[in-house]
């Protein structure tokens, strides 16, 4: 297994260009294609502007203003990890021929997925900086300088899931309907369509809310408050040390599902 | 030094989930069947213990039928799945020629691809742009090198992937059945390209069902046979070991196919006096078609003389179904005629696959004039020299009255096979030799018939 990670250094280069292959032929398809490719995040984005701005006004809170800003920071590396997830679950049957015909290791296409997705989402991050500068917005340049570990940590849970994914549904092809099912679900269990601190006051530490305790599990709950605590909130990241743990605990996982995809890859040349 | 060591191999496909085509994860968790779901529950050996050896800068051709084992065994080789049992090893840079084009995206460009490609066969991306023009020419897409993908042809889709796949420079290349992807043109040129490496020392493993190219082609030959090693060896050898084994195979289908026509025959031939059979005698598989030369299979007749049984034999030999063209062919009419019969005519036909009548006689064209016949009788056809090109024949057999009304009537109901060296084409092979005048010279390969 270590021998085979090893490896796959040695195939920068092909990822690479599969990498800047999956983007190109995204973009290509249509003179929009860029645009396209955010117009889902952007639709999201101006329903619930819309529906907590003007409808559900009764939990506006002057901290989440303006309120668009807020979610953007949330849903673009929620975009980029959901959709890395979808993508690299039908990544090995879709890929059949390669893994089929070419010798080639298979770890290299939920690898791709979800660098490409991670690409698209840096894309996001301009348009994301492009409101900052609108709204001008304070950034902290220390804060800043967090921001690469948080990405590095969203990278390997979302590869560490995207592997896993990817081996099962070849064995298990409903996974991907299911899939979709449950993002949505998890999307909510999230908060950046809402501040976390809804549930956990930072001023009144002894009131634990469960609803706390339920979004202390979920581990995108961390990534999405760091990224919000970077980008949007003032003053420090106080969540910095779940997002350490976070980190450990991805990066077991990420050896589990390694693991998980070794033992499977036989299958995969007879089963895709 | 040996470019390929295939040591004991073996590889068991396994099966998972009988009786249904995916497993699902529902399904899974709610019997509680997650791990057991992801084991195999049936196997399946494509190559039982087979070994060999490829040294570097020869040429092993590996033939065999379908489902043989052929190419799992070069997937083998290159890597792409791992023997169950025993090694496989392979010295040198590997390029599989097995599905052409494989990685291509249908949305980018030519240019693109062929630069994803070479680097997933290994190159980097200096040598795929050193390369690049050659395989431009090579692959004669200069002037669409820049369209997307999914506007190429197959042809040049697969040209394209050729291109590449032989630009990577491999020391061991793999080649399975992928010859017939151009115009005839281009295929020359593949097999120059062949040469080319054969002659810089490469090794190549060809997987193919041309035989004449193993032949002329390799320095050895691998035999598969249902996933084992048959033979191994010098090609001329090997693959006539292989053509003859096809025909004891091809004999044992068509004598099954000519005992269900016996069977039938032995159950439509009830054993009544011929008094109760009336000239309108119901017939079993046919009436009596209104164009001779259109008809399609089957019997029809009085059955006052009786065709019992008809064998196709070799010089006297055994029953067979597979002849060499210009072999002796005897084709032997068992008669019966339950009462004395004076008129009547003994016909037999020979129809090639596309029924065209090869040849067709009987007693009265050659100036026979019946006597009489009665109880079990024997008739016998022979050809000395059985002159026809290679292919499948049918027989019709047919004993009728001097004013064709039928007794028996067997329509295309025999089959055989004549096998040939020489791939002539045509419905028949005059008795025939060459001769040549001073000034002019051939020369004749060993091999040919």
């Amino acid at each position: 297994m270590l021998r085979n990670l090893a490896r796959l250094g040695r195939y920068r280069g092909l990822i690479q260009s599969l990498v800047a292959r999956e983007l190109k032929a995204r973009y290509r398809g249509s003179v929009l294609g860029f645009f396209w490719s955010f117009f889902n995040p952007l639709l999201l984005l101006l329903v619930y502007s819309f529906v907590f701005t003007y409808v559900m006004t009764s939990r506006n809170d002057v901290r989440i203003e303006p309120y668009a800003l807020f979610m953007f920071c949330g849903i673009l590396p929620w975009t980029w990890f959901s959709s890395s997830l979808i993508e690299s679950s039908g990544v090995l049957i879709s890929g059949g021929n390669l893994i089929k015909k070419v010798l080639f290791p298979a770890e290299i296409l939920p690898i791709v997925t979800v660098l490409a997705n991670m690409i698209h989402y840096f894309f996001g991050l301009v348009i994301l900086a492009g409101f900052l500068i609108w709204y001008q917005r304070p950034l902290n340049v220390s804060e800043l300088a967090l921001f690469p570990i948080v990405v590095l940590v969203q990278l390997v849970l979302t590869t560490a899931f995207a592997l896993i994914l990817s081996a099962l549904t070849v064995h298990f092809r409903d996974i991907r309907d299911i899939l979709s099912n449950l993002l949505t679900f998890w999307f909510f269990a999230t908060p950046i369509i809402y501040p976390y601190f809804f549930f956990n006051d930072p001023s009144n530490p002894d009131k634990v809310v469960w609803q706390a305790t339920l979004l202390k599990l979920n581990p995108f709950t961390h990534l999405a408050v760091t990224y919000q605590e970077i980008l949007f909130f003032n003053g420090p990241v106080g969540h910095l040390k779940w997002l350490l743990v976070l980190g450990v605990i991805s990066i077991g996982f990420f050896l589990f599902a390694y693991w998980v995809f070794d033992r499977l890859r036989d299958t995969f040349a007879e089963e895709v | 030094m040996n470019a390929i060591e295939v040591v004991n191999a073996t590889k068991i496909y396994r099966r998972f989930g009988h009786k249904r085509q995916f497993a699902t994860l529902k399904s899974a968790l709610l019997r509680g069947s997650l791990i057991r779901d992801l084991k195999p529950d049936e196997t399946f050996t494509a190559i039982r213990d087979v070994s060999f050896t490829v040294p570097a800068g020869r040429t092993l051709g590996v033939i065999g039928r379908n489902g043989s084992g052929k190419s799992t065994m070069l997937k083998l080789v290159a890597g792409i799945t791992k023997p169950t049992h025993g090694s496989v090893r392979v010295n040198g840079r590997i390029s599989a020629l097995i599905e052409l084009g494989a990685g291509f995206h249908p949305e980018i460009s030519g240019r693109e691809n062929v630069f994803i490609n070479g680097i997933m066969l290994g190159l980097s991306k200096r040598e795929v742009a050193r390369r690049f023009d050659e395989i431009v020419d090579f692959a004669e897409l200069k002037d669409f090198i820049d369209a997307p993908v999914k506007t190429y042809s197959s042809g040049m889709y697969m040209r394209l992937g050729f291109a590449v796949a032989i630009h990577v420079d491999p020391d061991v290349l793999l080649v399975d059945e992928v010859l017939a992807v151009g115009d005839e043109g281009f295929t020359h040129k593949c097999l120059d390209k062949f040469a080319e490496f054969k002659r810089r020392g490469k090794t190549i493993l060809l997987v193919t069902h041309a035989l004449p190219m193993v032949e002329r082609f390799c320095d050895e030959a691998l035999w598969l046979d249902h996933g084992e090693k048959k033979g191994l060896g010098d090609p001329k050898r090997i693959v006539g070991a292989y053509i003859t084994d096809v025909e004891v195979s091809e004999e044992a289908q068509l004598a099954a196919s000519d005992a269900r026509v016996q069977e039938s025959t032995v159950a439509v031939s009830p054993d009544e006096p011929a008094s109760a059979v009336l000239p309108d005698h119901p017939v079993e598989t046919a009436a009596a078609p209104s164009n001779m030369f259109q008809a399609a299979e089957g019997r029809w007749g009085s059955r006052e003389v009786e065709i019992v049984e008809v064998t196709l034999s070799s010089g006297g030999g055994d029953r067979g179904h597979v002849f060499h063209s210009g072999d002796p062919l005897d084709i032997r009419i068992r008669l019966r005629a339950p009462l004395p019969i004076e008129d009547f005519v003994v016909g037999l036909g020979l129809f090639n696959a596309e029924g065209v009548c090869c040849y067709g006689t009987n007693t009265n064209l050659e100036d026979y004039t019946s006597q009489r016949l009665q109880g079990d009788a024997e008739v016998t056809f022979t050809i000395a020299s059985l002159d026809l090109v290679e292919g499948t024949y049918k027989v019709d057999v047919a004993v009728h009255r001097l004013d064709g009304y039928p007794y028996d009537y067997h329509r295309l109901l025999y089959t055989f096979r004549v096998k040939s060296r020489t791939k002539d084409v045509g419905i028949y092979r005059p008795p025939h030799e060459w001769r040549f005048s001073e000034g002019i010279k051939l020369t004749r390969a060993s091999g040919g018939a």
